[in-house]
């Protein structure tokens, strides 16, 4: 098991006149699979497409065409599954979401309501001040995406572009164990980087890739845990849901003000009324899309063009058997083998680019100062020219070279930062740069001697002072790493100095 | 020349061998039939350029598929490439696929030649072929002057191949599409076991219980077009992955030794005595082919079609839902102001008749929350149960069960439309369980009743044995020696 232990964060209370109330979100999140071709027909879900190019007849709703369900995404979500540490459903089926939109040219969007693909599971979600949250994971069901309208082309008509249609989605239902807009935006982040790190969904949220329907509730503090205790929603308010947000900044902004909103209406004596809200960024408030009486009846039934999907437990275990190394466990053996702070191994692992890239440096090398190294000096630089690690122009192998050179003394910290630079913007082998530009640490003590004696004998006034007072002999040291270009080991040129000072 | 269209698939298979007649002018014939018999209403849309295209292609041919050169029609709810393919309804309305049926294609694939498409009830709804927005097909018999009904949903199907206008046709069976016209027009139909014939590229009804089959002049011919239509298909998950056997090589005649089973639920009361004296007639003349017969129990035989009118439409509810005004076919005129609810609204009541605005409401309904348990998940139950009265004799070792086809022989078109929609779905109550069950059934004109109309007998087969059943089929086609034809009047 995990090394990782944490204790659970508070949950977000918010006082208001007539006490304290806290916070319960629940959300179900559309993570985009990643697979070339769409759910149930073989066209491709390329993003950015002309409209309305990456549709088969049975995406456009055509007379008579089938659905056929495309295996790789059944392993994907399966795969997701086992990395939320989820049940796989051996047995699970689709049914049909009937409603009318023009975007939906089925009639009917093809889900599973009854029988989903993956069951019960949890994520860790870890805060970043040493807390983390357990959020239970209700199920994984498999659905396709809808199209697209377009109402700002013409004033008089829309458009509808069918490119996203049937395209796999997972959508991944938690219980309502998130108790903050923090952990809210904290869960998404660590629901996408496990997905990329499986290669399940690559959580571009901008592109719609990622998105969740937040269902937010208050109550007051001792209600949770009684709902908790018995699993009775009755201890727990009413809920709000607040649709297809794709943004973590919005979503917390959406729950904070959700749940003010919902707590002044209960301190008015009125109450919650169950409802799909939509969030407007640019007033950052909810509004009423739809009332639970309003609500589609969507009219489910299992789909008869599709048979059962029923799998192998071999199937699964070959794919358990090829997962590859999850988040938590990448953190906690960096800590372990590597020595590295819960911090520095959180931000070394938070993407599998970066940790891979990390261990190749750290690959026989002083893993601490490895972590420094990609953390402050190639992140900050990349990030500086808004660069991912993928599109870094140093290689682990060339930053571990810089790496290997400090270990050994070769270099000091300041010439590193140097040789870094001319790497990072001129290439090359960074042992062999060293030598050719003649950057190599004087550790010579005979050099480092001759070069003390010059300045003592050019400074009598200084040695004096220096003598007098022995915080001086900094001066002595600067003076000579100036005249050696800063390559004289520091250490040595101290000791020198102290020695010749007589101090 | 017109003699060529009554021949038989078989007969003009070897015609077509031996060289003594081609393609082009087996055709030629069967349009030249189209063409007269424009009082039938069978063909809707022609397509003769295509056809006799088609045909010179086969004469030209020298790896000829078993359907070579052969004329059929196909029920417009198959979608074929390029021709008009729309189920009979407004709401399609110059809806030309650009993609061909699996069936129709592997009819293609074969060598047939294909004359144009079939007239049939809208969506295949309807027993009588009355709801079609091309207007009623007629059946090629007829008492007095009294109009008949084919039947439906295949209507034109059964009318085309009774009145000789064609060699042979496809249909397609939900609740009895093909074997109910079939008794009607004295032809043979076939509805395989759910999942034989490919279902992509058939305009859905109702997708758990539609599937296709051929309608013939005989069993020889339909066991040679089922052959052709049937097989396994990727693009439709329920297709059976199935190998499939020599159909006409298993048409021996011989059932000695065969197990018939007689339901006792089907003796119905009000049954017409003739209907009754055709099923006796039919016992007698599997025993004296030397076979068994034994008294057997369907117990929830009364629940069917309660069962199929809740699934059926639910089913079609949702599959109709596709058809929207959006993409294609039939869009309503907007007035000012109108919003895409309006669109819908407007497109769908202008677009289906009321027999299939019936269907979308009650599907509607008992899918809608409250009702989901109390209808059609207790059909799904229900249904559950039928299958399982079927498996039951099966495993007591019954080889096929034998029927009435249809509770009367054809009515007049009109009679019924004034009378409860649920009196023309009783049409359907002993073709139905088959549907439900997944099985294969087949109709066989058996003999005439008084008024010289055709009567036909269902034989119910295994799954998957449509071989034996066609065989068992063919035996009581032998022993029946029907040869009745109608009298040309159109």
């Amino acid at each position: 098991m995990l090394d990782l232990t944490y204790d659970a964060p508070k949950p977000k209370t918010l006082s208001g006149a007539t006490g304290d109330w806290e916070l319960v979100i629940g959300m179900e999140v559309h993570a985009q699979v990643a697979t070339k071709a769409k759910l149930f027909s073989g066209a491709s879900t390329r993003f950015g497409a002309e409209p309305n190019s990456n549709v088969a007849f049975v995406d456009a709703g055509m007379p008579g065409m089938l659905p056929v369900i495309n295996e790789g995404c059944i392993r994907q979500a399966v795969k997701t599954g086992l990395g939320l540490k989820a049940e796989i459903n051996l047995f699970s089926a689709f049914d049909r979401k009937n409603y009318f939109y023009p975007d939906l040219p089925q009639g009917y969007q093809i889900s599973q309501l009854y029988h989903p693909i993956v069951g019960e599971g949890e994520v860790l979600v870890e805060l970043g001040d040493g807390t983390a949250r357990n959020v239970r994971i209700e199920r994984i069901h498999l659905e396709q995406d809808a199209g697209k309208s377009i109402h700002d082309m013409d004033p008089h008509m829309s458009f509808v572009d069918l490119n996203r249609t049937g395209v796999a989605l997972m959508e991944i239902v938690s219980r309502p164990d998130i108790r903050g807009p923090e952990e809210a935006a904290a869960y998404i982040a660590k629901l996408r980087q496990i997905m990329r790190y499986l290669g399940t969904c690559d959580g571009n949220m901008q592109s719609g890739n990622l998105r969740a329907d937040v269902n937010v509730s208050v109550c007051r503090p001792g209600d949770y845990e009684r709902y908790m205790e018995t699993q009775d929603f009755g201890h727990l308010g009413t809920r709000c849901e607040i649709k297809n947000m794709n943004s973590m900044r919005f979503i917390q902004q959406a729950i904070d003000y959700e749940a003010r909103r919902q707590i002044a209406l209960l301190e008015d004596g009125k109450e919650v009324v169950q409802e799909t809200r939509l969030f407007d960024p640019d007033k950052g408030e909810t509004r009423s899309m739809r009332s639970k009486e309003e609500a589609h009846d969507y009219r489910y039934f299992p789909d008869p063009d599709l048979l059962p999907l029923e799998i192998e437990q071999d199937w699964v275990d070959e794919i358990a058997a090829n997962l590859p190394e999850l988040p938590d466990e990448k953190k906690a053996r960096f800590i372990k083998d590597f020595g590295l702070s819960d911090y520095d191994a959180s931000v070394l692992t938070a993407e599998h680019e970066n940790a891979a890239y990390f261990e190749a440096v750290a690959d026989g090398r002083d893993g601490k100062l490895a972590a420094n190294w990609v953390i402050n000096e190639l992140f900050g630089r990349l990030k500086k020219e808004d660069h991912d690690i993928t599109e870094s122009p140093v290689s682990p192998a060339q930053l571990g070279g810089i790496v290997e050179l400090i270990t050994k003394g070769d270099i000091s910290g300041k010439i590193a930062k140097e040789l870094f630079e001319i790497v990072y913007t001129e290439g090359g082998d960074p042992a062999q740069i060293v030598e050719e530009r003649g950057m190599k640490q004087v550790t010579d003590t005979g050099a480092i001697e001759a070069s003390v004696d010059e300045v003592i004998a050019a400074n009598p006034a200084q040695v004096e002072k220096a003598q007098a007072n022995p915080k001086l002999a900094g001066w002595f040291v600067g003076q000579v790493m100036k005249a050696t270009g800063g390559k004289a080991n520091p250490k040595a040129v101290n000791e020198i100095v102290s020695k010749k000072l007589g101090l | 020349m017109s003699e060529l269209s009554k021949l038989k698939i078989a007969e003009a298979r070897d015609a077509l061998k031996k060289g003594d007649v081609t393609s082009v002018e087996l055709t030629e014939a069967c349009l030249a039939e189209i063409d007269a018999a424009g009082a039938l209403n069978a063909f809707v849309h022609n397509t003769p350029d295509l056809a006799l295209e088609q045909a010179k292609a086969a004469d030209a041919r020298k790896d000829a598929g078993s359907l070579n050169g052969i004329p059929l029609g196909i029920k417009d709810l198959f979608c074929t490439k390029g021709v008009a393919s729309q189920a009979a309804s407004k709401i399609l309305d110059g809806f030309k696929p650009e993609y061909e049926s699996t069936v129709s294609q592997n009819l293609l694939d074969a060598g047939a030649v294909m004359l144009g498409k079939l007239n049939m009830d809208e969506f295949a709804m309807g027993s009588s072929n009355e709801t079609s927005v091309y207007g009623d097909a007629v059946n090629p018999w007829k008492v007095d002057d009294r109009k008949l009904t084919p039947g439906g949903s295949s209507g034109g199907s059964a009318a085309a191949v009774a009145a000789d206008l064609c060699l042979g046709a496809t249909g397609t069976d939900t609740g009895g599409s093909i074997r109910q016209p079939a008794a009607f027009t004295g032809i043979t139909g076939i509805k395989p076991t759910y999942g034989r014939c490919s279902r992509w590229g058939i305009v859905a009804f109702a997708s758990s219980l539609d599937q296709a089959g051929p309608m013939t002049k005989d069993v020889r011919d339909a066991a040679i077009m089922l052959q052709a239509m049937c097989g396994h298909d990727p693009k439709d998950s329920t297709s059976a992955d199935l190998p499939v056997p020599d159909f006409e090589a298993m048409l021996t005649g011989d059932i000695k030794g065969k197990t018939i089973g007689i339901p006792r639920e089907y003796h119905m009361d009000g049954m017409p005595d003739e209907i009754e004296a055709l099923w006796a007639e039919g016992r007698k003349m599997l025993t004296d082919a030397g076979a068994k017969l034994v008294d057997i129990s369907l117990p929830h035989t009364k629940y069917a079609l309660p069962t199929y009118y809740v699934i059926a439409p639910a089913e079609a509810s949702s599959n109709l839902a596709r058809y929207d005004g959006v993409r294609f076919g039939h869009r309503a005129k907007l007035g000012q102001g109108d919003g895409i609810t309006e669109m819908y609204e407007k497109t769908r009541a202008e677009g289906f008749g009321q027999e299939v605005k019936r269907r979308v409401m009650v599907g509607t309904y008992v899918l809608s929350a409250g009702f989901y348990d109390a209808y059609y998940n207790r059909a799904r139950k229900v249904r559950a149960l039928i299958k399982k009265d079927f498996e039951d004799v099966f495993a007591q070792g019954v080889d096929a069960i034998l029927t009435p086809a249809t509770p009367s022989a054809a009515f007049g078109l009109g009679e019924m439309t004034d009378a409860d929609p649920v009196a023309m779905y009783l049409n359907d109550v002993f073709t139905v369980t088959v549907n439900l069950a997944g099985l294969p059934g087949i109709s066989v004109p058996a003999g005439l009743d008084k008024q010289g109309l055709p009567l036909g007998l269902q034989l119910i087969g295994r799954p998957w044995e449509e071989g034996d059943l066609l065989n068992t089929a063919y035996a009581l086609e032998q022993a029946a020696g029907f040869v009745a034809k109608p009298k040309k009047w159109w």
